[in-house]
């Protein structure tokens, strides 16, 4: 039986969404400067054609798009919850570009237009793990990231892979200059992976989710979304993807180093220096769950890491 | 003050601090507590008791720096409002996020320190708000019972620090607490100091050549 997402997402949420939608616009329009259009910037989300990969599913239903759009982090927006969902109307995802280079044989700068046309658009369903103890079940869509490396010919030298998230506090208010710089991390936002993971083809390149186009608040108009990692590895609203022979500086990182390392593999027996990671709240769900190795994807990623000391190497 | 001004400002407290759960319970009959309902109402409910402990601890101040000392009458409601949500806060974490795992929860009140502050400072706000009736005043007499509530004092600075502890690093809110009880503390501070010289000075200008 295939799930539509009007079965796991009663209509009065896409109502109440759309209501809200149109309030937010509402009020942007009148928060804004004269002659500015900003019902245009708001996510229309229009629907993207894709075709369901069977190979990628969770047994758990989706989490309801209401929540999946309107509570999670993007700090370019804010450090709220709900601040990508309120605010996310000053991102313009077109035109895009994505320059690709560093360590390979055809660096390249891709129009969003022909990055949608690298591969066919799957749709793949995914547990995503907050490294806050918190989870969601997303149908993604995209194709794998090793389909765009293969494209530019990466180097036998490169072994790692860095991303960039756009830099423009026009489009992302919360990179402006903050009192004495409190919420705010280095940006751009960076974050990177070993070439062999970013090959791996649970690496998604990700164009959109619930049958639509990425709305501006989940990351887009591409972003990245590696399962088995805690959600921040997974840059949003990325301009650039480079290869190169060092482990790349990651934000996150930057910011907190003891808690935040360059792996952050889903890992229930690596406690954050704060709390736990044992357990999650799933989205929608009352009693907390068991955390699984790897997010549940031990089959296919836990040999990545063999002889690596996954302790040393949060 | 007068009597009917001191009601007024009884209720205008009572209102004010109720506010916030009248809102939780608002948005849990319009279905609007975010995404993660628990985590939301467990930092509303946090931030709410810290509001409050602050606001109790901002009276002498304004009696010091204005001299509005009627406003001290406010100061047990304060507190006793200040300790509710406290208990509130504590409840959804044993009932709600835990759903009264006792293992876990031991487990992280030894491990996470800022869950090892956050109940410490439950716990010293017990015996106030027991001891808060007159009839307690009265018995335990007003030196002993003035000595033991300073522990207010300690059970704000491990209340901020719990919150300091909690969030990440690159959050304000925080230290904007730390800033407010910073400067009460200070004030208070400063006001003991002045009136300890000024009890000295006398016997400073007799010794004096």
């Amino acid at each position: 039986m295939r799930l539509r997402y009007s079965d796991v997402t009663p209509e009065q949420f896409y109502v109440s969404r759309r209501t809200f939608m149109a309030g937010a616009a509402a009020l942007a329009v009148v928060g804004c400067d004269a002659g500015t259009d900003a019902t245009a910037a708001v996510p229309a989300g229009a629907p993207l054609k894709a075709t369901p990969n069977p190979a990628y599913k969770v047994a758990d239903a989706p989490t309801k798009l209401e929540a999946a759009t309107t509570y999670n982090n993007f700090y370019e927006f804010g450090t709220d919850k709900e601040d990508p969902s309120r605010l996310g109307g000053t991102l313009k995802p077109r035109p895009w570009r994505v320059q690709v280079d560093g360590l390979c044989a055809k660096p390249r700068t891709f129009d969003i237009d022909e990055i949608l046309k690298v591969a066919p658009l799957e749709e793949r369903i995914y547990a995503l793990r907050c490294v806050e103890a918190w989870s969601m079940i997303i149908p993604w869509i995209g194709y794998s990231l090793s389909a765009l490396l293969k494209q530019v010919e990466p180097r036998p030298g490169a072994k790692f892979v860095e991303f960039t998230t756009l830099k423009d506090p026009e489009q992302f208010p919360a990179q402006k200059p903050s009192f004495l710089g409190f919420g705010s991390l280095d940006w751009p936002y960076t974050e990177g992976l070993r070439l062999d993971e970013a090959m791996h083809p649970l690496t998604l390149l990700t164009v959109g989710m619930y049958g639509q186009v990425l709305p501006n608040q989940n990351g887009a108009p591409v972003r990245i979304v590696i399962p088995w990692k805690y959600g921040f590895k997974s840059a949003k609203s990325i301009v650039r993807i480079r290869l190169t022979d060092t482990e790349p500086k990651t934000a996150w990182n930057k910011a907190a180093p003891q808690e935040y390392g360059f792996y952050s593999n889903v890992n229930p027996t690596v406690d954050h220096p704060r709390w736990s990671q044992a357990t999650e709240r799933r989205i929608g769900e009352f009693r907390r769950r068991q955390t699984l190795m790897f997010n549940g994807y031990a089959d296919q990623v836990a040999s990545l890491y063999t002889g690596l000391d996954l302790k040393k190497n949060y | 003050m007068s009597a009917r001004s001191r009601v007024a400002l009884k209720i205008a407290v009572w209102v004010v601090a109720l506010a916030p759960l009248a809102g939780l319970l608002y948005r849990y009959w319009t279905d609007d507590l975010t995404a993660n309902p628990i985590e939301y109402v467990t930092r509303e409910l946090g931030d709410t008791a810290l509001r409050l402990l602050l606001a109790s601890l901002a009276l002498t101040p304004l009696r010091i720096l204005f001299g509005l000392g009627g406003l001290v009458t406010l100061r047990r409601l304060l507190g006793l409002l200040a300790f509710f949500y406290v208990c509130l806060h504590f409840a959804v974490w044993i009932v709600l996020d835990h759903f009264f795992d006792w293992h876990t929860m031991a487990d992280d009140i030894v491990k996470r320190p800022w869950i090892t502050v956050g109940v410490s400072a439950l716990v010293l706000l017990v015996p106030l708000a027991a001891t808060s009736t007159t009839g307690m005043i009265k018995r335990l007499g007003g030196v002993a019972w003035r000595r033991l509530h300073r522990l207010v004092y300690v059970a704000a600075v491990l209340g901020v620090l719990h919150y300091i502890w909690l969030a990440k690093k690159v959050l304000v809110q925080p230290w904007v607490y730390a800033t407010v009880l910073a400067v009460l503390l200070g004030i208070r501070g400063w006001d003991a100091t002045r009136k300890v010289l000024k009890r000295r000075r006398p016997v400073l200008a007799r010794t004096a050549p």
